[in-house]
């Protein structure tokens, strides 16, 4: 139930916009989150964005990783 | 990069593996519980249980919202979906769950309007489209969910859209796991934390496992390295303490958006779990300044006494006291197909996952 998808923002409109993720676009509201910008990753959680995917992190996570 | 295969990498899954050999203690035994059902499905379908050393004991929570929705609130959307002019709107996972005479899917074949939804908004639409008809949607979820709930009914007071209802039955985690550290027949020791109900709560919330209750906690990410790097944070920490692996997600202050969100449309309340029973203030329920969206106001559902079925082991299971093969339903009476309990419905409950990716659903283990 609590599954949530990292999905790109190809369009916004006020608070709607879509998602793509592997060629599946899906509607989705953005007005849970901060100043959503097109080409940035969210979590989409029934329907809306509940929070951005930080590349930088994830690139951090998999850096620490591959060196152990 | 798209955040999905790069945490699935073969040989960076066996590597953190290794590692976490190398670091724990062949002496000990860590019982770690992971609390979230997204988590329970995807150790049982990466396969993780098999890699990881035998002193590593994972054991299911109650983190499924699905499976700890009690039989009364079955019974009161079974109740109004027999009321004049209703269309239920419910998440999929509901539809089969056994009430205590019958579910929602019974009733949709005896002619009720109940409809399969993949969130509130598509309720919303359904109310703007049949103004003649009355909506009810299914709260169900934990704090990942409650915001995009609490959302729906503020854009219907903003639409004043009369005919829009939400039955309420959203619960919150941290109330629910201090009454596991309380249970003394409940053996854990370190928590794997629900990574999206952390986007929206944060790490403040839990605080309390470490520091009263001398448990180590890890908020953890849904993908097989992020697991396993959770249990490895776990094995390292040498003083219980809450950490966060799923850093590309969660803030330590989680988002104030959605908990604003979660706060102007609902309060605290009792709440009560199958198999756990009442929890204080592990409930939300409609603020009465919102009443006039809260089905249980408008309708008032009149229902028998529930009753739990006594062939069904999801109170222990959902408590991490008993597994799946201890249950005499498990895979003979109880199957996905036909259904004795909530934890074999769910698409994240742990019969399912038994059921679906276990090695053995015979008894024999």
């Amino acid at each position: 139930m609590c599954l949530a998808v990292p999905m790109k923002i190809v369009e916004i409109n006020g608070d709607e916009g879509f998602v793509e993720s592997s060629g599946l676009k899906r509607k989705a509201n953005f007005s849970l989150i901060k100043s959503p910008k097109i080409g940035e990753y969210v979590l989409l959680h029934a329907g809306f964005a509940i929070e951005k995917v930080k590349e930088s992190e994830a690139k951090k996570t998999l850096k620490i990783l591959r060196s152990i | 990069m798209r955040y999905v295969d790069e945490f699935r990498n073969r040989r960076l899954i066996d590597k953190v593996a290794q590692e976490i050999r190398g670091a724990a203690d062949p002496d000990l035994v860590y019982n770690i519980m992971e609390v979230c059902g997204t988590h329970t499905m995807s150790i049982f379908r990466f396969g993780l249980r098999d890699i990881l050393p035998k002193g590593i004991k994972l054991i299911s929570g109650p983190g499924c919202p699905v499976c700890v929705t009690p039989n009364e609130f079955i019974d009161k959307a079974i109740a109004i979906a027999n009321a004049k002019g209703v269309i239920v709107a419910t998440f999929g996972d509901m539809l089969k769950v056994p009430g205590s005479r019958s579910s929602l899917e019974k009733e949709k074949a005896k002619g009720r309007d109940i409809r399969i939804v993949y969130s509130s908004l598509d309720a919303l639409d359904l109310a703007r489209k049949y103004t003649t008809k009355r909506i009810v949607f299914l709260g169900i979820g934990f704090e990942t969910t409650a915001p995009t709930v609490a959302q729906s009914i503020l854009i219907a007071k903003k639409e004043r859209l009369s005919n829009y209802f939400v039955l309420c039955g959203h619960k919150t985690m941290p109330e629910v796991m201090e009454v596991l550290v309380h249970d003394k027949l409940i053996k854990v020791d370190a928590f794997l934390l629900p990574g999206h109900v952390s986007a929206i709560i944060g790490l403040h919330p839990y605080e309390f496992l470490s520091v009263k209750y001398k448990k180590r906690c890890v908020i953890s990410g849904f993908e097989p390295i992020d697991i396993l790097q959770s249990i490895l944070m776990i094995i390292r920490q040498r003083k219980p303490k809450v950490e966060i692996q799923y850093d590309r997600i969660i803030e330590k202050s989680g988002n104030p958006l959605a908990r604003r969100s979660i706060s102007k449309v609902f309060e605290k309340c009792p709440s009560t779990w199958r198999g756990i029973g009442s929890v204080r203030n592990s409930g939300l329920k409609i603020r009465r300044s919102y009443k006039e969206f809260d089905a249980e106001v408008k309708f008032k559902p009149k229902i028998e006494e529930p009753k739990d079925n006594i062939r069904c082991f999801c109170g222990y299971i959902l408590k991490g006291l008993k597994t799946p093969y201890d249950c005499p339903s498990f895979a003979r009476a109880c199957t996905p197909e036909d259904p004795v309990g909530a934890c074999m419905v769910s698409s994240e409950g742990t019969c399912a996952a038994y059921y679906k990716y276990g090695k053995d659903t015979t008894h024999s283990r």
